[in-house]
């Protein structure tokens, strides 16, 4: 059954040599990756079939050997929580490039094979099982993305990329030194291999990996410029599913092999996390545009995952798990509309913006119930994730809990605030009466992620029961700490 | 009768095949008609390469155990097989990348012919096994070297080049020379294995004579390899000789230089390892250094090649100086992938300036990747390779060198090296930015400039090389471990 999971990686990659390699026109190229993107989501639906929540441990897997002196193997699989995060990106990825072929980019075939490529390296980071093999989808992953964000972006895009890969790389190549010195010394690379380590310096190049993706305060300085120059999808992406990757990264490696230094470090995490929590969510209600707000209700949102992560206790992780997917579907969904929105009035700027509702029922709809789910409003599947974060946090120590649920006040002020600046108010100058309504292809590429979220406010526990739960194997990652202690 | 050595003739095919094909060469130059002369040259030195190629690859295969070809004068090994195949498929490539090049008809082939001999004394100089063929083979390569980068006599750059290499690369000779001659005072052997056990049976570690001699050595050695503090000729020489050779030069001298340094110091001074592992780090750290600080404020692409071979001739270096079996194993892979990337690169170069009949620059590279997509595509595949990104055999190059560092018990190499690695990635990048994030329109030519009009030339056997690279070091990431087996198998032929 391990090839379904190759095929989640092969798939894309075999469409974006696809798109490259033959001279298509712009609208076949796109066709092409839109039908791959539908078949990754068909794939990821067949691997949910095949997945058994009762037995827990690593499912699908595939295992062939790469180079055989250092231990280095192909070796790809998933775990519950694995598999909601393949879900996430197949899904944020196919609306992506449903927005990208109706906004129609320039030089598609380039375009949309960098779309797939980045599918399939996502995919990759959350199946991958060998610590090389990880690294290499984590380094796949920034190619197209800096190609991405420093072609097609906005006006100040070659300063964006340019601190995005030298923030990411640093991270990503302390993290290189430390599988280095991790394999060697372990004699393997694998990752479902029964070791731990109390190194404390190899644990840090990890975080240093991680911190910087997600990213955690205070190494969000390249985050701002960068969603704000990418185009509106690969924004989307950024902060839907790259960010998700090192949330992936603490869980899966961090926590689970390094119990101790997890222990040592966790209230340096933890108390990080809380400022980032507070700090984004008030630069978010500062923000003088849309993206701005999305952007630094991401570093936010991030702070919050990360405590229900470092909570370490089965309520923060499954919570964590849960409000990984919500805030991937919430952001993108946000992201795209946020396009929608600059494309209609040529900006994003609250100062001229305003009135959008009026006449507009289906873009006002929309993006309010994205909006009023992204604040965690009692019934919705965020304020499910929130609750059960907030509850494990709540064991650790009640000062999170308080941080937490303060900030969640906030986040309803930046939303709200994002909401009536540019649905209600007056009109804004830049808001011209003809700017037209969501169109169908819009809403094609928005309404499945609204759908996704509004589904899982029904049944949040689709995902926080069948993430760890029955998984008493080598990944049961709080049973693991709590033997450690 | 004087009874003569026992040879293997076998051993030699590779440097025999090329030197037939230099001396064909030759022979064309001053006997066939001038229009013929181009053509006939590239065909007999690919045939030469190609020759030599297969020749080096049958070597690999049936040699299992270490032989001595010419009373231990030259070693037939994997080892020496292995660099010879990197060589001459270097070679290969390049015949193809210079085919197309504007160089004037009249000494075209002796250019084939120079690069035929320059491959000879690479092939022949992996497989030396004494003091005087280690020399031969070194003046052999180079003085071909230094002609052909001064083929291009009516440019000024082309002869300063030459003049430069052969001022110093006669230094660094003298130098190897001056140092194999201390050795061979202290020991009074010349042959490498031969140095080893008379430096154990005379008990000389640490003799005065025997470590100058060593140091000096290296340091010859350094400057073939253009490893930092031995470098000040590279930029120059390499921005200066026609761009082909400097592509050729920068993959197959490398090659040949750093298989040449671990089998010296492996076979001769495993003794001395104490002290030769300490300076090769302190010289990688060097290079490292000094390589990538001066690339990040280039604007001429072939000097920051240039700078960028610096850092990677320190990367290599690296896998030597762990002085185990990984680092060799290390060394040897990477080079495949690193050649194949020196080459590529300067084609897509090469390429560049024949569009535009100017030196290529950051500046004018701009929107090259979408007028010309199979090159952009390729150059920027190349770039990431430089700097060890996936999904090319750079990264798996770094990555086994980084491993070699570690198992040696040197964690800060491994820093030093993740740290160099961040620094490239900036003027790596710088290409790609230049290439894909600047429109056309931003392109600055010098108003002398003649501007190439109507279609890019079409140079098929260029844009192949180029294909060629590209299959090399994206496949030399997938297969990397039949590649490794290869190489493991070479290095067995070294004492560990």
């Amino acid at each position: 059954m391990g090839w379904l999971t190759t095929a989640l990686i092969l798939l894309p990659l075999g469409a974006a040599m696809l798109v490259w390699v033959f001279p298509w026109d712009p609208f076949t190229a796109g066709a092409i990756a839109l039908l791959a993107a539908l078949g990754e989501v068909g794939l990821w639906i067949e691997c949910v079939f095949r997945f058994n929540f009762d037995k827990g441990g690593l499912q699908l897997d595939q295992q062939t050997s790469w180079f055989s002196d250092l231990h280095v193997s192909y070796h790809v699989g998933m775990y519950g929580f694995s598999l909601w995060l393949v879900g996430l990106t197949a899904v944020v990825q196919a609306a992506a490039i449903i927005y990208a072929f109706w906004a129609g980019r320039t030089g598609a075939r380039a375009y949309f094979g960098l779309m797939l490529l980045l599918t399939a390296a996502i995919a990759g980071v959350f199946t991958a099982q060998d610590l090389l093999l990880f690294y290499v989808f984590w380094e796949a992953m920034l190619i197209p993305l800096y190609v991405l964000i420093g072609v097609w972006g906005g006006p100040g895009r070659l300063g964006a990329t340019l601190k995005f890969f030298i923030y990411t790389m640093a991270g990503s190549l302390l993290m290189l030194a430390s599988i280095i010195v991790l394999g060697i010394s372990q004699g393997t690379f694998d990752l479902t291999a029964t070791w731990q380590s109390s190194s404390d310096w190899i644990f840090l190049g990890f975080v240093a990996a991680f911190a910087v993706k997600a990213p955690l305060f205070p190494f969000h300085g390249w985050l701002p410029d960068a969603y704000r120059e990418s185009p509106p999808e690969v924004s989307a992406v950024l902060s839907g599913l790259v960010s998700k990757a090192a949330i992936y990264g603490f869980i899966r490696i961090a926590i689970t092999k390094f119990p101790e230094p997890t222990k040592d470090f966790r209230t340096v995490i933890l108390v990080l996390a809380a400022i980032g929590l507070v700090y984004g969510s008030l630069l978010a209600f500062r923000a003088p545009d849309i993206r701005g707000v999305i952007a630094y209700s991401s570093l936010a949102q991030l702070g919050l995952i990360t405590f229900g992560v470092f909570a370490v206790n089965d309520l923060g992780l499954n919570g964590s798990v849960l409000q990984m997917v919500n805030h991937g579907l919430i952001s993108a969904a946000l992201f795209l509309l946020a396009g929608g929105i600059e494309r209609r009035a040529t900006t994003g700027d609250f100062a001229r913006l305003g009135g959008f509702a009026r006449g507009r029922p289906v873009l006002a709809t929309v993006l309010m119930t994205t909006g009023i789910i992204g604040l965690a409003v009692p019934g919705s599947s965020a304020f499910a994730g929130e609750f059960e974060i907030l509850a494990g946090v709540f064991s650790v120590g009640w000062g999170y809990a308080v941080v937490g649920a303060v900030a969640i006040v906030l986040a309803a002020m930046y939303m709200l605030r994002l909401i009536s600046a540019v649905l209600h108010e007056s009109p804004g100058p830049a808001v011209s009466p003809e700017a037209l309504d969501l169109r169908p292809a819009e809403l094609s590429a928005v309404v499945p992620l609204v759908a996704c979220l509004l589904a899982l406010s029904v049944w949040p526990a689709a995902i926080t029961e069948r993430s760890f739960t029955n998984d008493r194997g080598s990944t049961d990652v709080s049973a693991q700490f709590e033997a450690a202690k | 009768m004087i009874k003569t050595p026992h040879v293997d003739w076998f051993a030699l095919a590779p440097e025999l095949f090329l030197l037939g094909a230099a001396g064909l060469a030759l022979m064309a130059a001053v006997l066939l008609p001038r229009r013929w002369r181009r053509d006939f040259g590239a065909l007999v030195a690919a045939l030469g390469f190609a020759g030599a190629f297969v020749f080096a690859i049958l070597i690999y295969i049936h040699t299992p155990e270490v032989q001595s070809v010419i009373a231990d004068s030259v070693r037939r090994d994997r080892l020496g097989a292995l660099a010879q195949v990197i060589v001459c498929g270097a070679g290969l490539l390049t015949v193809g990348v210079a085919f197309d090049n504007r160089m004037r008809d009249e000494h075209i082939a002796e250019f084939y012919a120079l690069l035929a001999a320059a491959g000879a004394g690479m092939c022949f100089i992996v497989t030396a096994n004494n003091l005087m063929t280690l020399f031969l083979g070194l003046e052999w390569f180079s003085i071909s070297l230094y002609i052909l980068c001064a083929i291009d006599r009516r440019l000024e750059g082309s002869l300063e080049a030459g003049l430069k290499y052969l001022i110093i690369g006669s230094f660094g000779s003298a130098v190897l020379l001056f140092g194999s001659a201390l050795v061979y005072g202290a020991t009074g052997e010349i042959a490498f294995n031969r140095i080893a056990e008379a430096i154990s049976a005379q008990h000389l570690t640490g003799d005065a004579l025997l470590v100058a001699g060593l140091a000096m050595m290296i340091v010859g050695l350094g400057f073939k390899a253009s490893l930092a503090p031995f470098h000040q000729w590279t930029p120059d020489v390499y921005e200066g000789a026609p761009t082909p050779v400097t592509g050729f030069m920068s993959a197959a001298t490398k090659t040949a230089a750093l298989v040449v340094t671990l089998r010296i110091l492996q076979v001769a001074f495993p003794q001395e390892a104490h002290l030769w592992t300490i300076a090769l780090a302190v010289i990688a750290c060097v290079s490292l250094a000094i390589g990538n600080l001066a690339a990040l404020t280039q604007r001429g692409v072939k000097r920051m090649l240039a700078y960028s071979s610096i850092s990677q001739a320190g990367f290599m270096l690296i896998a030597i100086a762990s002085d185990n079996a990984i680092g060799a194993r290390a060394l040897l892979y990477y080079l495949i992938p690193y050649s194949a990337l020196s080459i590529g690169a300067f084609a897509v170069v090469a390429a560049r300036e024949r569009e535009l009949a100017a030196p290529v620059t950051l500046d004018n590279l701009a929107g090259m990747g979408w007028e010309r997509p199979l090159l952009g595509i390729s150059m920027c595949t190349f770039m990431f390779g430089f700097a060890g990104l996936p999904p090319t055999g750079g990264f798996v190059g770094k990555f086994y060198a980084f491993s070699a560092a570690y198992e040696h018990g040197w964690t800060w190499l491994v820093i030093v090296g993740v740290v160099a690695t961040a620094v490239s990635l900036y003027y790596y990048l710088a290409v790609v930015r230049a290439m894909y994030m600047r429109p056309a329109a931003e392109l600055q030519l010098g108003a002398a400039a003649p501007v190439a009009g109507g279609a890019p030339p079409r140079d098929a056997l260029l844009q192949t090389s180029v294909v060629l690279s590209l299959a090399v070091v994206v496949g030399s990431f997938i297969a990397v471990q039949p590649l490794i087996h290869i190489a493991k198998l070479a290095a067995e032929s070294l004492p560990f």
